[in-house]
């Protein structure tokens, strides 16, 4: 026994799939001793906040300011400012003014600009120009002075006594506040999803769902394909007959779309993730009782079964020591592979919507849902549904190549 | 053989096919076979005669396709587990090939102690299972000691078939199926394997069919033999009688691929 684990992790594609696998199983431990929220807490009013550091304004105002002179920064402030529609529009009344469109370059913010303030004129009319494009020239020009200009903004505030404005402080161009003193920041790495929720928090939660949904499929499907598999082919007979009809029929039928059918018979508001668990596992056993079957059919004839026999051990003792040890290694690839198509049927539910009701926990599937309904791969909002995707792809690459590992450790035992 | 001595087991018109239509086997073919309380009947044929098949259904662990086995007289039933085990307690075999004989995973004092349990020792103090085992091990000249928490792969081929012999010494069944018991041993242990076997007959009485592709090796331990040949008895009678004047042209070709049986098994048996 000590053997073989030693073997076991002898194999460069089991101790890379299992090193994965536990990094995923220690994130998803003890990322919630870390962060406390709720993983389905709303907190941006809003969709699909981009991933970064969110530093609250109000509390960087009445921060320490510090002046730091840095040479680009008011030429990098007016890049950001300038949209890149903007950007169009400009070069649309520079190319009207009569500038060649070689010499225009819509990336270089400050040639861009002096090309504007020498050509633009208010009262000077592009032909066909309507006049709300005529007013949004206007507009732009004054929003870039205001731009360029070098004034810093005022602060006020409605005094509640007197009900008037106040100045009450002004906020200079090269005034900086250190990061570390506002009172409020959040880094929300991966962004917020359509309904204003962390991603990031959701996704641990939801890839702790999803593993205890694959762990319960995986259970309750080698369990009972292990059980059916040794029935049929120890006992053999009648009963063999029986399991083998039943086996084929579902062998027949297709498992999701039988999936498909029970969950969706189940109904909404019954579905929790347990049952969804259960009902992956009840589809899902047929291929590990086959595999099992043939298994033990070619074990029950064997000469250690013969002599256990001769030896006054009943069937039961039979099956528990002399056949299920020689196939236990093989067992355990058959759940590690339930493990994770189990991860992978739920995932394939949730985004046809007919996964876990949506207002308890996260999984991963139902992410994906939430991305895909919100159109996030449209929006271009790829935090919604890209990091769940590699989590999906690094959970069941890590568990097959843990199998695979497993695999060249066991077989030349299992062919001897 | 006497016809005083009694009748222990016998087969009549034992058939036993394995698969259908196109791919059907007649492994052993409408085969008699009556056993002598005491004798040693060898069952001589070569590779894939049914000699293995034969020997299951008479062991009662695969069912025969037709014919009957009668044990004692009377018509065997082991149609429940119960009666399996009864069964068992009479007829005992060892196997061809030590390697797959063994559960890998059961240490070997298990396997000795399954014996003594089946025996009804199971309640037996431990110091007295100790003794049992260590005696049955001396009697195949093993050391308990350095068996005891050792898997059965540990061992080489040898050492597992005389743990098997010391298998039927705790257990002391009325009939012993030896299976070509030293078929898949070293040449060097071959003799020493026969002799402890032999031994234990002698010391227990025990009705051996001996199960041998050497017809030579049939000739110097039994009393009768069996020529199978295709799943048939194509000869039988005493071991003189059949050896030394074969009348089937399939004994002869047994006879003539054992060149100088005297001589080979001269040297051996000393
Ligand atoms: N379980 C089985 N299934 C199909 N054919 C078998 C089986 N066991 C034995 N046979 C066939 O029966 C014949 C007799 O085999 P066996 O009894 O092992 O012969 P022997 O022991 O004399 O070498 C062989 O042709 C073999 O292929
Ligand atoms: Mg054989």
């Amino acid at each position: 026994m000590k053997h073989t684990i030693q073997q076991v992790f002898r194999s460069g594609k089991f101790v890379l799939g299992f090193s994965i696998f536990s990094a995923i199983l220690l994130i998803v431990i003890f990322y919630p001793m870390f962060v406390k929220d709720s993983p389905l807490a709303i907190l941006g009013q809003g969709t699909f906040f981009p991933p970064g550091i969110y530093v609250n304004v109000y509390d960087s105002m009445s921060s320490t300011a510090y002046t730091l002179n840095l040479p680009d920064a008011a030429a990098k402030r007016v890049a950001n400012k300038l949209s890149e529609e903007d950007r169009l529009s400009i070069k649309e009344w520079l190319v009207a003014a009569g500038i060649p469109e070689s010499e225009i370059d819509t990336t270089d913010t400050a040639k861009l600009l002096g090309q504007w303030s020498a050509n633009f004129d208010p009262k000077k009319s592009i032909p066909g120009m309507t006049n709300a494009r005529r007013n949004y020239f206007i507009r732009l020009n004054t929003s870039l002075k205001g731009l360029l200009s070098t004034e810093g903004a005022t602060i006020s505030q409605t005094n509640p006594e007197t009900n008037e404005l106040e100045q009450v402080d002004t906020v200079n161009q090269k005034d900086y506040v250190n990061v570390g003193e506002v009172a409020n920041t959040r880094i929300l790495l991966l962004g917020t999803d359509n309904f204003g929720r962390d991603i990031l928090t959701e996704l641990v939660a939801a890839t702790r769902v999803s593993l205890q949904i694959g762990f319960v499929a995986g259970l309750i499907a080698t369990l009972i394909g292990l059980t059916l598999g040794l029935l049929a082919g120890y006992i053999g007979g009648l009963i063999d007959d029986i399991i083998m009809f039943v086996t084929n029929l579902f062998t027949v039928i297709p498992t999701f779309v039988l999936l498909i059918l029970i969950s969706f018979s189940i109904g909404q508001e019954q579905r929790g993730a347990f049952t969804i668990a259960v009902v992956i596992g009840l589809t899902s056993w047929v291929w590990t009782a086959r595999a099992v079957r043939s298994q033990v059919i070619s074990l029950r004839n064997r000469d250690h079964v013969n002599l256990s026999k001769l030896s006054g051990h009943s069937i039961v003792h039979i099956i528990l020591n002399d056949i299920l040890p020689y196939i236990a290694s093989y067992v355990i690839m058959a759940l590690i592979l339930q493990i994770s198509s189990g991860i992978l049927a739920e995932a394939g539910l949730s985004i046809l919507g007919l996964g876990p009701r949506t207002t308890e926990v996260p999984t991963l599937g139902l992410m994906m849902n939430w991305a895909m309904i919100y159109q996030a791969h449209i929006l271009g909002n790829w935090w919604a549904y890209l990091p769940v995707l590699v989590t999906i792809a690094l959970i069941t690459f890590s568990m097959n190549l843990m199998n695979t590992g497993l695999d060249q450790v066991f077989n030349p035992a299992l062919r001897d | 053989m006497t016809s005083e001595k009694k009748i222990y087991l016998s087969a009549k018109g034992i058939t036993k096919t394995f698969g259908f239509g196109r791919q059907k086997t007649v492994a052993v073919d409408n085969v008699d076979l009556d056993l002598y309380e005491g004798e040693v009947v060898s069952i001589v044929g070569e590779s894939g005669s049914g000699k293995t098949t034969l020997s299951k259904v008479l062991l009662g662990l695969i069912n025969q396709t037709s014919g009957d086995v009668y044990f004692q007289g009377v018509k065997r039933d082991i149609s429940t587990q119960a009666k399996k085990q009864e069964y068992w307690k009479n007829i005992q075999a060892i196997f061809q090939d030590p390697f797959s004989s063994y559960n890998i995973f059961n240490k070997i004092d298990s396997v000795l102690l399954d014996c003594i349990n089946m025996r009804g020792g199971r309640y037996l103090p431990r110091e007295k299972k100790i003794e049992m085992m260590t005696e049955a091990c001396s009697f195949v000249n093993l050391k308990f000691e350095e068996l005891t928490n050792k898997y059965p792969f540990e061992l080489s081929g040898g050492q597992m078939q005389r743990l098997m012999i010391a298998r039927i010494f705790l257990l002391k069944p009325k009939i012993l199926l030896a299976d070509e018991p030293t078929s898949m041993i070293d040449a060097c242990s071959r003799a020493t394997i026969l002799d402890e076997l032999m031994h234990l007959r002698k010391e227990t009485g025990m009705t051996v069919i001996f199960i041998t592709h050497d017809i030579g090796l049939a000739y110097y331990v039994s009393d009768s033999v069996y020529i199978m040949e295709k799943g048939r008895f194509v000869e039988s009678g005493s071991a003189d009688g059949v050896i030394l004047t074969p009348h089937h042209p399939y004994t002869r070709r047994l006879i003539n691929d054992v060149p100088k049986i005297y001589e080979e098994w001269d040297l051996s048996t000393v």
